[in-house]
């Protein structure tokens, strides 16, 4: 018997396969729910909610149409009565007769959660920054317990202190805005910003700033020249976990937002149709939610590949 | 290009173990266009010294003074010293032209694009470069690396060049040549270095004159030749010498001045013949490097070595007899005494 050569420290040809099946199960585990929406967001709501569920169906716009618009209900007498239809969703509202009454919700929901999700990110990961390059690199009285007290923010969670916040909120006049959203998610992302940024700006060794500032910089201008394009992979790292955490927040938002700043998570699930959940509208809002965050990480993902072992084996 | 003067310069580093004493009271000026190299092993608070001269740190005590102006106070930049570190010398995001035009393109400094530019070219044709500017900093070889680096400090004409072992990362026949190559720019430019090192070769073949630092204090000054003929102590006399000079007890060998209690023997001090004699030794090994040999006796148990003639012939074995040729004498607390 013949046994081909093979490196003992490569996985053989069976531990590869192994593993290569294993992430394909996991794949298609976790990617069934994202297709099964993107598909109802494309069905009639008959088909929605048709049992068998269908999988082959005639492709319709119907949830697009009505994600983003409000409709009433009218007499065949008063629809014939107006001119040609306005547009493909006017057509579609008009069989089921009814007409367009206006936009809906949607849109600014989704503008407000573009705003406080991107401002919470930025926030959270300049001010992470700043602290974790001066935890890293000076003296700071009392480090350590500083340290142990922002990472013991996130040791509860944070629907634990939603009433107090609240109430904090309503008195200075923060609930429902969009700067109060910015706000506390940036507080409970910034510990998270803290924590993974100082591990990465303490592997960029000393002497890169140390030289810059004998070169005839200031200490401000040696981190925004030197150590900020060397700490790249950590920040957008941190900026995808940021972001992840304030888009898909639900608790906070559902609590203190009501009409000028929610977000897009609590307005998504009481899309209401015509007797129940309009599904195809719900599943349409869901798709297009997801849009930002894959196009975010998408553009980000070189980084965090490399980021993603938390500055472990950064040379 | 000026006059450096430390003076009674002393710094301690406090950590939660205790107080490190890192420099202690040391006093050094290095002249215009002087080569000083400060020897030392590890620890020995060479590199502190250097820090304190650029500014990355603040004496507890003392002084340093740049061309007669007293800088203690002053930021980094403000002193007008440029630093060659061991390694991490390049920014891995910039080019080699961008990482030798950086401390040229310093805010404070202003210089026109067009000067930066004949700058970079006439030193990167000095260090043999040229053909790298445009390559990324990662992509070059170490010897490239270090040549760069040395190449961001000579883009300036600070007062004194500061390096701390910048040749310690690259293999010995690159450093042979980048030691050949440093002492010639040094020469050209009439450059004032203080020059960080533990490697006894790079501070002999280098420096006007050697500082050996022990302990975080200058236990002498002088010349190659002084420090190497005119030890003031056996820790000095023990830094420098292929092989390491032999420190043998004084009371194995006859006619040893009064109060002397160590001899330090090199091999230019010490005679060998085959046969027994007054002082017996037997050969335990030879080493042969080639061009010389290296030879291990034992001399009633204490270890000496000494270079042997590859014609001598000798085998591990052998009994020989020791003699002394002018040595050098310490008392018990290890300082020099007269012959």
């Amino acid at each position: 018997m013949t046994v081909a050569a093979h490196s003992v420290v490569d996985p053989t040809p069976r531990t590869r396969r192994f593993a290569g099946a294993l992430v394909i199960v996991y794949a298609v585990i976790t990617m069934i729910p994202l297709a099964w929406i993107f598909l109802t967001s494309f069905k009639s709501p008959d088909d929605a909610i048709s049992y068998p569920p269908k999988i082959i169906f005639q492709p319709s716009l119907e949830g697009y149409c009505n994600l983003f618009t409000t409709r009433s209900r009218q007499t065949p007498d008063f629809i014939q009565t107006l001119g040609p239809p306005q547009g493909m969703c006017d057509d579609i509202a008009r069989s089921r007769n009814m007409v367009i009454a206006g936009p809906s919700n949607y849109l600014p929901r989704f503008v407000n959660s573009l705003i406080i999700a991107f401002g919470s990110t930025v926030l959270a990961v300049a001010l992470g920054t700043l602290s974790a390059y001066g935890f890293s690199r000076f003296r700071v009285p009392l480090k350590e317990d500083l340290l142990f007290f922002i990472l013991s923010t996130r040791m509860m969670p944070p629907i634990a202190v939603a009433i107090p916040i609240y109430l904090m909120y309503r008195a200075v006049g923060l609930s429902d805005t969009r700067l109060g959203m910015i706000l506390l998610y940036t507080s409970v992302n910034v510990s998270l910003a803290v924590w993974l940024l100082k591990g990465f700006i303490d592997e960029i060794p000393r002497e890169y700033e140390e030289a810059a500032m004998i070169d005839g910089y200031t200490r401000f201008q040696a981190f925004v020249r030197v150590v900020l394009p060397q700490a790249t992979t950590g920040i957008a790292a941190t900026a995808i976990f940021c972001l992840i955490f304030a888009w898909n927040e639900y608790a906070f938002a559902v609590l203190l937002t009501s009409g000028n700043a929610q977000t897009s998570p609590p307005f998504i699930p009481i899309i209401i149709g015509e007797g129940g959940q309009d599904w195809p509208a719900v599943a349409a809002g869901t798709t297009l939610f997801l849009v930002p965050i894959v196009v975010f990480t998408v553009l980000l993902r070189k980084h965090l590949l490399r980021g993603i072992t938390f500055g472990a084996v950064r040379k | 290009m000026a006059e450096v003067e430390i003076r009674a310069v002393s710094k301690a580093f406090k950590s939660r173990t205790g107080t490190t004493q890192a420099v202690s009271g040391l006093s050094l000026t290095i002249g215009h266009g002087e080569f000083v190299a400060l020897l030392g092993p590890t620890g020995a608070g060479k590199t502190t010294t250097l820090r304190l001269v650029a500014g990355l740190e603040a004496p507890d005590n003392g002084s340093i003074r740049i061309d007669g102006r007293d800088v203690t106070g002053e930021a980094p930049a403000d002193r007008d010293v440029a630093f060659v570190f061991q390694q991490y010398s390049l920014y891995p995001h910039l080019t080699v032209f961008e990482n030798m035009a950086f401390a040229l393109r310093a805010p404070t400094r202003r210089v026109p694009e067009a000067e930066i530019r004949a700058k970079v070219e006439q030193v990167a044709r000095l260090l043999h470069i040229e053909a790298k500017l445009n390559n990324k900093a990662t992509q070059l070889s170490g010897g490239q690396m270090q040549r760069v680096a040395i190449g961001r400090a000579l883009v300036r004409s600070p007062a004194i060049y500061l390096m701390d072992e910048p040749l310690s990362s690259l293999d010995a026949k690159l450093r042979g040549e980048m030691r050949l190559e440093l002492k010639r720019i040094q020469t050209d430019l009439g450059a004032t270095i203080l020059y960080v090192t533990h490697d006894q070769t790079e501070a002999m073949t280098m420096a006007s004159r050697i500082g050996v630092i022990e302990a975080g204090r200058l236990m002498q000054i002088g010349t190659p030749r002084e420090i190497y003929e005119n030890p003031v102590n056996a820790y000095v006399a023990a830094r420098l010498g292929q092989p390491a000079i032999n420190l043998l007890p004084a009371d194995i060998f006859a006619g040893v001045p009064h109060g002397a209690r160590t001899i330090g023997a090199r091999t230019e001090h010490l005679t060998i013949a085959r046969g027994g004699g007054a002082v017996c030794a037997t050969v335990t090994r030879i080493e042969h490097l080639g061009d010389q040999s290296y030879l291990h006796l034992d001399l009633g148990g204490q270890p000496v070595v000494t270079l042997s003639d590859p014609e001598a012939e000798l085998r591990a074995g052998d009994a020989v007899s020791l003699g002394l040729r002018n040595p050098l004498f310490f008392d018990a607390a290890g300082r020099r005494l007269a012959a």
